[in-house]
């Protein structure tokens, strides 16, 4: 292939001007990305008074910024961004085009998919240049994007690709890329978008609208206990308190314990919840699947407490206790105090 | 007036409970090896049509993509107060990723014709990637309400319903007709005793011509007759082929998927130089204090 390539874009999250970290970490991973295809790192800021976020993004990366101001784009609504996305798409052709896996992301990602009729892949966990031979159909595509994600409730790892017309979309979860700290040194060039929107896109109206900030920063914890279904319930849950309490650490838990409702999704850690790297991580009752693994294997130690002695947690733990995390947390937190 | 609600949903495996042979070669999934249910948040997408229903009186239908056996999940549905059902089925359909499925369900919304509101869950268990409610949305023309926990209000021109965000909720308003994702914020009703002795009996074309085969019962006039009967009583599930919607075969199944399984790998745990640790006060008192020794703890 001899024609010229697509940029790397990243569409850029704000809210009331402060840009996601999953944004800016996906610009870092998009000057990787780039820098092995030889094309540039591209954003996509949409919003309303958005000026103070532009030079932020030339220091992570971003030689471009695309930047749509409109009140009708703020707040957020589906409709107008992927309208904008797709003319700055259709326009520019980037190669490749990533979402923070945010609500956001999630929800304008495949509308904008559908209607560029692309290819997107959600969650991903890794995210490589290689090229693709497929065998079946007889087509050699160089130099794609390998979109690599656990699949099928976790018992394989599926590395997909997009085939089909530029871009290639995928979504990536908050902590998974890592953030690279800013060159202040850095420039870019803005270029100012101005939205063509009718009256048909902004038929959504938002009436209400109450957030607030994420109570738990479990991305920049250095300590964090985590429990899992095997803590066994709601009340049984307070060991796990107690225990990041004693120690000044987070808590955390699997995606079994969020479903069962015993604590909050913002807790979670793992494909569908956030990725965590934290120097310590203790593993209460959580046997170790593969997309809770993807959220905390990097963790500098990990001490996993199971009954099961065969359960995958144990291969990734540096410390492994088999027992009841009933008798073992609490003397955990008798042997920290006694000696803290 | 009353309101006509279209509700997609899945049948998915049971992520749980995999066995050894749930991939074939060419990347896709084995569904025979799996145990099959009802995708979770379609039953909350179902639980709020039929919320809708009792409060301001509408028709609900229950569509689904899938093959022969996923008529099984529209049964499911009509048991808890679905009005009709749908089986999308054809092997033109197989292999789909998201783009292709939601251009299959777009053609068969098409053809059932004209509705005020779609609702699917927001995402199924076997992918987890929300994707098919936007992009069925998209395919359709119509306004997007995602994250939907609870419907506040449907009016004859439009509706307002309260959503979730991140960290928070928002209320929105969208004019008629509009596509929601549900997500798992409502208790959705078991089935009906009275409906389950009614609707078990309900059949799709393919499977009462299978029953028929199976009983080396060749009758094709006798099979004619059963068929009328039961839709006389509202029992027939309508199955439609890709033709039946208008589907482009170009567009559907794998042909029509963008996306492409370049490997799959079976998940092989990396080996960590792991200690094990004595579940005693003795083994424990130890690790705390090598813990704390190198400066992880303290």
């Amino acid at each position: 292939m001899t024609d010229k390539k697509g940029n790397v874009w990243v569409f850029i999250e704000q809210e009331e001007g402060k840009i996601a970290d999953v944004s800016l970490e996906l610009v870092c991973k998009a000057r990787e990305l780039a820098g092995k295809l030889g094309t540039k790192v591209e954003g996509v800021l949409l919003g309303d008074k958005l000026t103070s976020c532009v030079d932020p993004l030339y220091h992570y990366g971003c030689e471009t910024v695309y930047m749509a101001e409109d009140p009708r784009l703020e707040p957020f609504t589906v409709q107008p961004y992927a309208k904008v996305i797709i003319d700055l798409i259709k326009q520019h052709k980037p190669n490749i085009l990533m979402f923070g896996a945010t609500h956001k992301g999630r929800e304008l990602g495949p509308r904008v998919a559908s209607e560029k009729l692309a290819g997107l892949t959600a969650d991903c966990t890794e995210l490589e240049i290689d090229d693709f031979d497929d065998k079946v159909n007889k087509n050699f595509y160089k130099d794609k994007l390998m979109q690599i994600r656990p699949a099928f409730g976790g018992n394989i790892i599926a590395t997909i690709v997009n085939t089909w017309d530029d871009p290639q979309m995928v979504t990536v979860r908050e902590g998974v890329m890592k953030m690279d700290a800013p060159d202040t040194g850095r420039k870019g060039k803005l270029v100012k978008v101005v939205p063509e929107l009718s009256d048909a896109d902004t038929v959504v109206k938002v009436i209400e609208r109450v957030r607030e900030e994420k109570s738990v920063n479990l991305k920049g914890a250095q300590i964090i206990v985590a429990g899992g279904y095997g803590v066994g319930s709601k009340d049984n849950f307070k060991l796990i308190e107690q225990l990041a309490e004693a120690l000044g650490g987070e808590i955390a838990a699997s995606r079994a314990a969020v479903d069962a409702g015993w604590i909050d999704h913002d807790h979670q850690v793992g494909q569908t919840g956030v990725t965590v790297r934290p120097k310590l991580y203790i593993a209460c009752g959580i046997s170790g699947s593969i997309q809770h693994r993807a959220g905390m294997d990097e963790s500098m130690k990990i001490i996993a407490i199971n009954t099961d002695p065969d359960a995958p947690i144990f291969s990734v733990a540096h410390y492994g206790i088999v027992g009841d995390l009933n008798s073992i947390v609490p003397q955990m937190i008798k042997a920290f105090k006694a000696k803290a | 007036m009353s309101y006509k609600i279209l509700v997609f949903v899945k049948q998915v495996p049971d992520t749980q409970n995999i066995s050894g042979d749930a991939m074939k070669p060419d990347g896709t999934v084995n569904r025979a090896a799996l145990p099959a249910i009802f995708n979770p948040e379609d039953l909350n997408a179902l639980e709020l049509a039929l919320q809708l229903k009792d409060k301001y009186g509408a028709k609900v239908v229950a569509g689904t993509m899938g093959p022969p056996n996923a008529a099984e999940v529209l049964r499911e549905a009509m048991y808890r107060g679905a009005d009709e059902a749908v089986l999308l089925s054809d092997r033109a359909f197989a292999g789909a990723d998201t783009l292709a499925t939601s251009y299959a369900l777009s053609c068969c919304a098409n053809k059932i014709g004209k509705y005020d509101l779609i609702l699917c869950g927001r995402q199924a268990i076997d992918g987890d990637t929300a994707q098919v409610g936007p992009q069925l949305a998209e395919k359709l023309a119509l306004p997007q309400i995602s994250y939907v926990e609870e419907i506040l209000e449907l009016s004859k021109n439009k509706v307002k319903a309260r959503r979730e965000i991140e960290g928070g909720y928002e209320v929105v308003e969208a004019p008629l007709p509009a596509l929601m994702t549900v997500i798992d914020a409502n208790e959705p009703r078991p089935a009906a005793a009275r409906r389950l002795m009614k609707y078990k009996k309900a059949r799709t074309p393919f499977e009462l011509s299978r029953d028929h085969a199976n009983a080396n019962y060749t009758d094709a006039e006798a099979l004619a007759v059963e068929q009328e009967n039961l839709k006389s009583r509202g029992l027939l599930i309508t199955e439609y082929s890709a033709s039946e919607v208008g589907a482009d075969i170009q567009r559907t199944g794998l042909n029509g998927s963008p996306t492409k399984v370049k490997k799959i790998q079976n998940v092989v745990l990396k080996a960590t130089d792991s200690k094990m640790i004595e579940a005693n006060e003795a083994g424990i008192t130890e690790l705390i204090h090598e813990l704390i020794a190198d400066h992880t703890l303290g």
